[in-house]
Parts: C-alpha cells; sequence; structure tokens
C-alpha cells in the first residue's frame, strides 16, 4: 500500500520543514502535513493588532544553525537578519542600565573586577559551549555497544571534552551540573550582572537560578553563537522568515506541503508505520513517517500508547514538558523609554531581572502552580531595525516573560487580566509612560501555546531541556537516534536532540538516519 | 590477642614476632617524642586514619580541640542521667569492611537496628513504614495501589543505584583528566561497574544523578503521600528543595548503608554515636597511637614546599614528616595554613566551596513516652523514625523559609526516641528524644542567632510535635536547641553544615572537595585529607579517613592496612 520511498513529515515547523528539505535533496518523495494555514509552527510572525506583525514565540535567533543556513541556502531563499548579534541592556528598577554585548561589559555601573571577571568568565563558557555546540550536528551516542565501531560516537564526545585544557576540563566537569546562581556568586559582584546572566540561564526552563542544572541551559544557550552563529539576531520580517525560506528551500528541492490538514493518527499496518491519517479521514500513504510534533503528540496522541512497550511509554509519559514561558505583545505608538537606556540602546535585547535572587524568587510561586508577583521578562523591540513590522513611527515590543505555569491553579482564563495588567505595572515602572502608548496587547499563554501550536504542555522546546534530558536522554533513553521503536516512524522535533531555541538541527540530523535507513 | 594475630598477618614475611616490634615500637616513643603522623581532628574519620596509620607501624598522634573526641559522633551528658547522641544520630553507612577489619565489636561498638518508620497525616492518618517489606507494601496500598506496585520496583532501582555507589566508597576517585596508568585504570574500572548495569540502567543512572528527588519519586509515585514519606531522604543536611535536582543522588547516602549485612537498615550505636568513635579510639591506640585532647592546632608548618608538623594554639610545635587534617576544607586551607603559602587559586576554590548550613538539633530529655494518638499506645513504629511532612509542596516551603534566610515555619523533623531501641541512655522510664530539624539556616537573615531567636527556633519545633502529640511538651526535661551556629562553634563544622561540605556533583567523587584534590592529597607534600570534605562524603561512613590513610600508606611504600571494598554482587 505504501509507495516506496515516500516520506511523510508532520508539522511545518524549522525542525520539520528542515528535515524535509534534506530529505527531498536526498531524492525522496517527501509530503509535509500542517494542521495550520501556514507554516512556521512556534517559528513564525503574525500580525497580533491591524498592521502590527510580531515573532508570536521565538523572537530572537540564538542558535540558528549556521551549516542548514549554508547548506540549504536560506539566504538566496529570502532569508536576511535586520540586525544580527544584540547586545544585552540589563535593567533594574532604580534606573541603572548595563549594556553588554558578547564578551564585554560596555556601559553602565560595573567594578572594574567584574569588567574583567565578566570577559573572562563568557571565554571559559563560550569553550565550554563549543563543547556542547559540536554535538548538535551529531546523532547522540548510545552508551552500550557490541562492535568497538558503536562507541565510536560516545568516544567522539568524550574527546570533545578531552580537547579542552587540563583546567577548562576540570572546571567543566564542575560546573556542567552546577547552579548558575552558585556560579555567579563565585564569579561577580554586581548584581545587575548576575541577574542578566541568570535570566540567559533559566528562560524556557522550569528551573530557578538555584536550581541545580541551570549551568548546562546557560550553555545551551551559549551553543549557537559557539558554534559559529554571531549570538542574538533578528531575522528580517520576524522569526517567519526563517521557516519561510526554509519552505522555500524544501519546495525547490521537491517537497511538496500541504497546509490546513491537521492529522488524526499515524498509521500502523504491519508493526511499522505506513503513514498519516488526516482528520478528514484521508490516509497519506508513506514508508517513513517523521514527525516534528512534541514527543507526548506524536508517541501518545497520534500514534497510541497500544504500539509501545510499556516501559518505553511509561518513559514518553514522565517527560517533563511544563511550560513556564509567557509571551506579551504590545502594539505601541511610540518608542517607549526605558529608564537609563539611550534611544539608540532602545532595539537591543532588554532584560528585567535585576538580580539572581530575583531569578530564583520569580520561580518559586511556579513550584505550587502560581505566576510570578515580580517575573523576569526578556524584551526586544523588534521594529527600531525592522520597520516591516509596524506602521512607520509605530512600535511592536515583544517579551518573553516568566514564570507562567502551564499547570496554572485555576487555570488561565481567569488569570490572564490580572497578568497582563502586572506585567504592564511592572514595565511601566522600567519605562515610565509605556502604558499610555499601548494600542493594543496580548498575551500569549503556554495553555494559549498548547491549543494554537499543538504543542503539549506548551513547553517552548517540546520538553524540559536539562541534563536528564538532554544529548543521549532526550527524549528519552533508547529514541535519542531519532529512530522510535516503532519501525518506519521518526522524531524531528525539539524534543529530540539537541533540542529547542530555533536551531534546525534535530531535522537535519533525523532527515540523516531517515535516509540512512532506507539506503 | 586478636589484633595481633590480624597485625601479624598484616605484616606477614616479618620473622620478628608483632608483640617484640610492638614492645620496641613503645620504647622508641619513650626515647624520643617525634611521631611519623599527625592528625588534627579526632572525629570519627580522623580516628579510621589514624587506626589504619597505626596498624600499619607508624607513630600516630591524634589531637583535638576539644576535651572529648568524636567530633560529631559523640554522646554527652547534658543532662544528668540522659546520654544524648546530640550531633549525629543514628548508625548505618558505617563502612562493614572497616566495622570488621579494625574489630569495632572487640572494641565496644554494638549496631542496634531499630524499626521502620512513620509520615503523620494532618488528618489525623498515617503512612507506616514497617520494616517488613510486605506489610509495608500493604500500607502503601491504603493509599494507592498503584504506589503499592510502585514500591517495589522503587525498592529494585535505588537498590541497582545502592550497588554501584558502594562499589566506589572504598576506592578514591580517579583523576578523569589525568593520563597517569593508575587514574585511567580506574576510570577503567568504574566504566565496568556501569557497563555492568546495562545500557537501559546507565541512563537511568545518568538522570538519577542530576534528577530532583520529587521528579525521581513522581516516576513512581502518584500519592502525594507516599512520595513525602520518602521525599525527606533527598534532602536531609542539603541546602536543596526536593525540586532541586541533585537530590535524588541525596536518596543514597541514606540507602546505601546497611545494619548486620542488611542493605538499606538503620540502627543505634548502643550508648550513643560516641560509642563509634570510642571503639574505633580504642582500635587505634591497640595499634599503639596516641591521642591528645584539648590540643588544638594553631597552624600547619610548611617548609619548602613539604609539611614538617603542626602548631598548637599554646604555642607547641610537633614535628611529623605526614599531617592529616579531618578539618572540613574550608577550615583547612582558610584556617590551617598561612595564605601565603597556598596557590591563589586553591585559596578561591576552598572560599566557594558550598558548604552551607541547613539543619539543626533538638536534643531532648522526656519525663516519660509521649503519647502519639495516630499510633495508639505500644504501637512498634514508635520505635522508629517519625516525620510530620505528609506534601512535597509543604517540604518545598520549608526549603523557601530557608531560602529567605529563615528557619523553617512548618520544619521536617526526623524525630527518635533512642531510648525505645537503647534503654542505656536514659534512666529507667524516662526517654531520650533526638529532633533533628530541616532547614536551619547558618544565619538568620543575615546576622548571629540570637538567644530570642533560638527560643522562638525551639517552639516552632514543639509546635510542630505538640500537633501530634499533645502530652509531649509537659514530659520535656531539658532540650538542648542546636542551630548550626552551635555545631560551628563546637564541633568545628563550617557553617554547621553536617556532610563538611554540599553532596552536589560538583562537589561529589572527583570534584570532592575540589577538582584536582579529590585523592586526598594537599597542595604539600605530606599532606593529606581525611574528613567528609572528601569522596565519599558525610554520614559516619569512617570511609574517607580510610581511603586517605591508604592513599598515605601507599606514598610512604608501605603495604595497605586498608581492607578493599566489598562489592555486594
Amino acid at each position: 500500500m505504501t509507495d516506496p520511498g515516500r516520506t511523510v513529515v508532520i508539522g511545518a515547523g524549522h525542525n520539520g520543514l528542515a528535515a524535509a528539505a534534506y530529505l527531498a535533496r536526498a531524492g525522496r518523495e517527501v509530503v509535509v502535513v500542517e494542521a495550520a494555514a501556514h507554516v512556521g509552527g512556534a517559528a513564525v510572525t503574525r500580525e497580533f493588532a491591524p498592521g502590527f506583525r510580531v515573532s508570536a514565540i521565538a523572537h530572537l535567533a540564538h542558535l540558528l544553525d549556521p551549516s542548514i543556513v549554508r547548506e540549504l541556502d536560506l539566504q538566496r531563499h529570502g532569508l536576511a537578519f535586520a540586525r544580527a548579534a544584540l547586545k544585552t541592556v540589563a535593567l533594574d528598577a532604580g534606573g541603572d542600565a548595563l549594556l553588554f554585548d558578547g564578551n564585554r561589559i560596555v556601559a553602565g555601573p560595573a567594578s572594574a573586577a567584574d569588567r574583567a571577571a565578566y570577559t573572562a568568565f563568557t571565554a571559559r563558557m563560550r569553550r565550554f559551549a563549543v563543547v556542547l555546540g559540536r554535538q548538535h550536528g551529531r546523532v547522540p551516542p548510545r552508551l552500550a555497544w557490541q562492535h568497538w565501531t558503536e562507541a565510536l560516537p560516545a568516544a567522539l564526545l568524550g574527546l570533545d571534552i578531552r580537547r579542552l585544557r587540563r583546567e577548562d576540563m576540570r572546571e567543566f566537569l564542575r560546573v556542567v551540573t552546577m547552579a548558575i546562581y552558585d556560579l555567579l556568586e563565585e564569579s561577580f559582584e554586581s548584581p545587575l550582572l548576575k541577574g542578566a546572566i541568570a535570566l540567559d540561564a533559566v528562560l524556557g526552563t522550569k528551573l530557578g537560578a538555584r536550581s541545580g542544572n541551570t549551568v548546562f541551559s546557560y550553555l545551551h544557550r551559549l551553543s549557537g553563537a559557539a558554534s559559529g552563529g554571531g549570538g542574538p539576531a533578528l531575522p528580517r520580517g520576524g522569526m517567519g522568515a526563517v521557516t519561510d525560506a526554509l519552505a522555500a528551500a524544501a519546495r525547490s528541492a521537491g517537497a511538496e506541503i500541504r497546509l490546513g490538514c491537521p492529522i488524526e493518527a499515524i498509521v500502523v499496518s504491519g508493526g511499522r508505520a505506513g503513514g498519516v491519517r488526516l482528520s478528514g479521514g484521508e490516509v497519506v500513504p508513506a514508508d517513513a513517517v517523521v514527525s516534528s510534533a512534541d514527543p507526548k503528540t506524536t508517541l501518545l496522541t497520534l500514534l497510541g500508547a497500544r504500539h509501545l512497550e510499556a516501559e518505553f511509554a511509561q518513559r514518553v509519559h514522565h517527560l517533563r514538558a511544563t511550560g513556564t514561558a509567557a509571551k506579551l505583545h504590545l502594539a505601541l505608538a511610540g518608542l517607549p523609554a526605558f529608564r537609563g537606556v539611550a534611544a539608540t540602546d532602545a532595539g537591543e535585547r532588554l532584560v528585567i531581572s535585576p538580580s539572581a535572587t530575583y531569578a530564583d524568587e520569580a520561580f518559586n510561586p511556579a513550584k505550587y502552580r502560581r505566576y510570578s508577583e515580580h517575573p523576569v521578562l526578556e524584551i526586544s523591540i523588534p521594529t527600531v531595525h525592522d520597520a516591516t513590522l509596524a506602521p512607520a513611527g509605530r512600535h511592536v515590543l515583544s517579551a518573553i516573560v516568566q514564570y507562567a505555569p502551564h499547570d496554572l491553579e485555576g487555570g488561565w482564563d481567569a488569570a490572564r487580566a490580572p497578568f497582563q495588567e502586572l506585567l504592564l505595572d511592572l514595565l511601566e515602572r522600567y519605562a515610565p509612560g509605556i502604558r499610555r502608548q499601548v494600542l493594543a496587547a496580548e498575551l500569549v499563554t503556554p495553555a494559549d501555546i498548547e491549543r494554537d501550536y499543538r504543542i503539549r504542555g506548551g513547553h517552548w522546546h517540546h520538553a524540559e531541556l536539562t541534563i536528564d534530558q538532554a544529548l543521549m536522554l532526550r527524549p528519552v533513553p533508547g529514541a535519542a537516534q531519532y529512530a522510535m521503536p516503532v519501525a518506519g516512524l521518526y522524531l524531528c522535533g525539539a524534543g529530540c536532540h539537541p533540542g529547542g531555541g530555533v536551531i534546525g538541527a534535530a531535522g537535519r540530523n533525523a532527515a540523516r538516519i531517515v535516509a540512512g535507513a532506507e539506503a | 590477642m586478636l589484633t595481633f594475630v590480624t597485625g601479624a598477618r598484616m605484616r606477614a614475611g616479618d620473622n620478628k614476632t608483632p608483640r617484640v616490634r610492638r614492645a620496641r615500637r613503645i620504647r622508641r616513643r619513650r626515647r624520643m617524642k617525634r611521631y611519623d603522623v599527625i592528625v588534627v581532628g579526632a572525629g570519627h574519620n580522623g580516628l579510621t586514619s589514624a587506626a589504619f596509620l597505626a596498624r600499619a607501624g607508624l607513630r600516630v598522634l591524634v589531637l583535638e580541640r576539644n576535651p572529648y573526641i568524636g567530633g560529631a559522633t559523640v554522646s554527652r551528658e547534658l543532662h544528668p542521667d540522659w546520654i544524648y547522641s546530640n550531633c549525629s544520630y543514628v548508625c548505618s553507612l558505617l563502612r562493614p569492611e572497616i566495622y570488621r577489619s579494625l574489630e569495632l565489636g572487640r572494641h565496644g561498638l554494638q549496631v542496634v537496628p531499630y524499626g521502620g518508620g512513620v509520615t503523620f497525616t494532618r488528618d489525623g492518618d498515617v503512612l507506616g513504614g514497617y520494616v517488613d517489606k510486605e506489610v509495608k507494601r500493604r500500607e502503601i496500598a491504603r493509599y494507592s495501589p498503584r504506589d503499592a506496585d510502585a514500591y517495589v520496583r522503587y525498592g529494585r532501582d535505588v537498590m541497582r543505584q545502592c550497588r554501584l555507589v558502594r562499589s566506589l566508597l572504598m576506592r578514591t576517585p580517579p583523576d578523569p583528566t589525568s593520563l597517569r596508568p593508575r587514574d585511567l585504570a580506574e576510570l577503567l574500572h568504574v566504566g565496568r561497574e556501569f557497563a555492568k548495569l546495562g545500557e537501559a540502567a546507565i541512563y537511568d543512572t545518568i538522570r538519577f544523578y542530576t534528577m530532583s528527588i520529587a521528579d525521581f519519586l513522581g516516576e513512581y509515585f502518584e500519592s502525594d503521600l507516599v512520595r513525602a514519606n520518602f521525599a525527606g531522604s533527598g534532602i536531609i543536611g542539603t541546602a536543596l528543595g526536593v525540586h532541586s535536582p541533585g537530590t535524588a543522588y541525596v536518596l543514597l547516602h541514606h540507602y546505601m548503608g546497611d545494619v548486620d549485612g542488611q542493605v538499606g537498615a538503620w540502627g543505634f550505636a548502643r550508648g550513643g554515636m560516641g560509642a563509634v568513635s570510642k571503639a574505633i579510639a580504642g582500635a587505634l591506640e591497640s595499634y599503639g597511637g596516641e591521642i591528645r585532647a584539648s590540643a588544638s592546632v594553631a597552624r600547619v608548618l610548611v617548609r619548602g614546599r613539604r609539611v614538617t608538623g603542626v602548631a598548637l594554639d599554646n604555642g607547641d610545635e610537633i614535628e611529623a614528616p605526614v599531617v592529616l587534617s579531618a578539618l572540613d576544607p574550608k577550615r583547612t586551607f582558610l584556617g590551617l595554613f598561612d595564605p601565603g603559602d597556598l596557590d591563589p587559586r586553591l585559596l578561591k576554590r576552598a572560599r566557594d566551596f558550598k558548604i552551607r548550613g541547613s539543619s539543626g538539633k533538638l536534643n531532648i530529655a522526656l519525663d516519660g513516652l509521649p503519647s502519639f494518638p495516630a499510633l495508639g499506645p505500644k504501637h512498634p513504629l514508635l520505635a522508629g523514625d517519625m516525620h510530620f511532612l505528609d506534601s512535597l509542596e509543604r517540604f518545598e516551603k520549608a526549603y523557601d523559609d530557608w531560602k529567605r534566610g529563615t528557619w523553617s515555619k512548618d520544619p521536617y523533623l526526623d524525630l527518635l526516641m533512642p531510648t525505645m531501641t537503647d534503654p542505656t541512655m536514659a534512666p529507667p522510664g524516662k526517654h531520650f528524644m533526638s529532633v533533628f530539624v530541616q532547614y536551619v539556616p547558618h544565619k538568620v537573615e543575615g546576622r548571629d542567632w540570637t538567644d530570642a531567636d533560638r527560643e522562638a527556633f525551639k517552639k516552632t519545633v514543639f509546635a510542630q510535635i505538640s500537633r501530634y502529640s499533645p502530652d509531649f511538651e509537659k514530659l520535656v526535661l531539658h532540650a538542648e536547641v542546636r542551630t548550626p551556629q552551635e555545631l560551628e562553634a563546637e564541633v568545628g563544622l563550617t557553617e554547621g553544615n553536617i556532610f563538611q561540605g554540599e553532596l552536589t556533583f560538583d562537589q561529589l567523587l572527583f570534584n570532592r572537595p575540589f577538582p584536582g584534590f579529590a585523592q586526598y592529597r594537599g597542595p604539600f607534600r605530606g599532606m593529606y585529607l581525611c574528613g567528609s570534605g572528601s569522596h565519599p562524603g558525610g554520614g559516619v561512613m569512617a570511609a574517607p579517613g580510610a581511603n586517605a590513610a591508604r592513599e598515605v600508606l601507599r606514598d610512604l611504600r608501605r603495604r595497605s592496612t586498608v581492607p578493599e571494598g566489598w562489592s555486594d554482587d
């Protein structure tokens, strides 16, 4: 029933499209089925108010794999950056602001010791991040092997750590499981500086600054820049530009993209995945099904636990995937004036996380299924660099807000309005007058993300990105090599190694496995 | 007699009889007061190191600041006729290899197993942790049949982790950055122990070491009460909450022990924990070692990158080519040395070492046996651990209080009445109650503890107990309140951390106490660390002391007197 060589890719997010593009280039017949009427998944640009467009979920390209941009020739397919390597401005309520770029503190209240320490710190962290960055393009190793050749991938990982200088290796093995809070206490004096770094470590996780493993999540965030990318960047036209270019690349390689057709189930016949059934009932047969949906949706909803061995199903069920990050979008009549920030810096990455303790205390309520009274924010005003997103003279503010747990006590319907008010009050303190500039406001909670982007738990990275869910443990042990226990079924989304953050590597690695499996 | 036999075996191939050698050793010592080894601190680890070194024929002197020995392994009569184990209070992790080879039984140590534990619920029920696994399973089934089945899986998986860890306790951690044959061989050994687990278990082990106890328990149990019942072991003695990654591992530090070969069992040292240090001291003296109490070491003397002895507070200097410090790494490097002698990077490591006080203790003399209505009179579990937190949220909130710099207002208690098992600790009919309290900060909102704080803290704990034992407070004859500050002042544990340093991966195995110093050697020739600040860490295991002694003997090119670790299978 399956016509040989056809692959169905579930979901037209950046990973699905990357997988489709690479598979099509490998000469396979590829059909991408996407529920939404447009491509992009969570990497998409949306009009949230008449004339105002914004990167709907992910809003800065930190990690986009440069080799994918090159190999798929995404520039030719229309990808351009309005601004690369944004600086970071750390704000505090007192009106102090600390401006720093990749590896040095440019301006603001920081002791000479802190400035020196910061440069040394980032240099070292980047050397560590390179170790992770090198893994992006690789299929995670297995840790048991019959033949020595199977040991090679694991050996490579070991080698990457060994390639560090001895002092670095010692330090890497010490800090990699640490809480960012403790590492920052060792390294710096300035609360503002510590706060800003702590934010980078906890953004997109259900962890606080004092939680272990947050140094690892910080390194993951750096791993893109370390592996050749330029740090936080703004695609022209918003994050949708990335997926539009990927879609163009996939199409030009011969992939077919069917929009507006949500799928109902993954068809299993003769013990292997034989295609997908669309909600209309139409079956799209295939000899390989590659899902960029999150692992729980793919394996428990679309495939069904009955096709899985009990212990494996349990592992998938236990995958931690509770989103805590919300998104605030403001349509503004003019450029807001953040205290302590020069107008020329308004377009940089603004962060509200005045101290590591603040970042940790913001997390406490999330443990009890409540939202932060004093949240942390990563703010971007893309319109400073990219006029295509708003009418002339108008501006768009896009902020990632933590903590807003998906499993909020009492649900989000009741909490949406008060939380949005709380956020506007907070912003008013940092940018007096901003409330009067607001023409339209939108709050996107993890609950909305779950509904609108079909991500179970509304987690940006599909699953919490901690060491116990990373590399050979991602999404779950035994399925880290993209091939699922059911023959012909593969995962290629952020739920796989190397995880979320608009990298695209998961799609590329999975495509390699799929192509290899058929070869 | 027995010692000489073992002693003789230790020095096989020697034509002189041990008795003659021992007699000569004593004569030699009389002639000139010189020592081969000085051990700073007469806690259980310092004494263990000293015992194994003395047994190898070295002239060993242990110096203790306090007028009594034992460090945090002590029995004190702080209320007439009552013996308090006023710091550490239960005995399980003490390595059986050491117990046997130092013949601690012969030197008076008797470990008596005690009965289970219980978690009280706010609605007047209990979850009984009976010793009999089957009974406990049925008890869990009262709350969730699924959890009762999961309990079997849970026990199996945790035991697997224990086996792995136990196989590493009596070994020196390899330096993963080194290419020395010895380190590579040791790495290979660890690798093999891992490989033995099988692929799935290898992954689970990595997860286990990086997970939070809450997430780990969540993979087995659905009932919040059942989770809470097991969660305590993940946070005791740490400055971490049940949701903090890394706490799953801490669980092991309370499961990997055994009593009479029953892994996971707990027991009391008859006569209080002091019996442990007394027995080790007895072994030490039987090998000719010496202990000097009320002798506080001011400085370790260093000449030309090697140690030459120690200077006491009273100005005396004692020479010895080898000095072991049983003090925690912070005290050792920031207290015993002239900062000028140390590499600034090492000083920074010592300053950054995480050794936060997070627990306190109440030692209480009771006029009689308090009643716990939820259990009823003569209930077997009156002899076990009693816990009062019945939800993970209460655990985590207790931790939030600590993070804010105050003691938990709804604290986690590990309450025991040792006199239910060992009546020798109090007059007939009376009882000694040991109440371990988590969380308690080293400083209250950044300032030192005042008597008012101590009083308020005591009230908090009394209130928690009285909620489940209405007549408890009327029976109190005397209560000793110990915050981390008392622990630091009396025992010398920095910030009152009971493990001599946080048990997180960045301070475990080859990272304990710091990377590059995990093999018990200090920065100078002849300088060693033998306290719980070194691998495998705290819990009255005596393993750090034994491992350090083995390394000293190795450097002195002497045959080791330290037993090989036992493997469970």
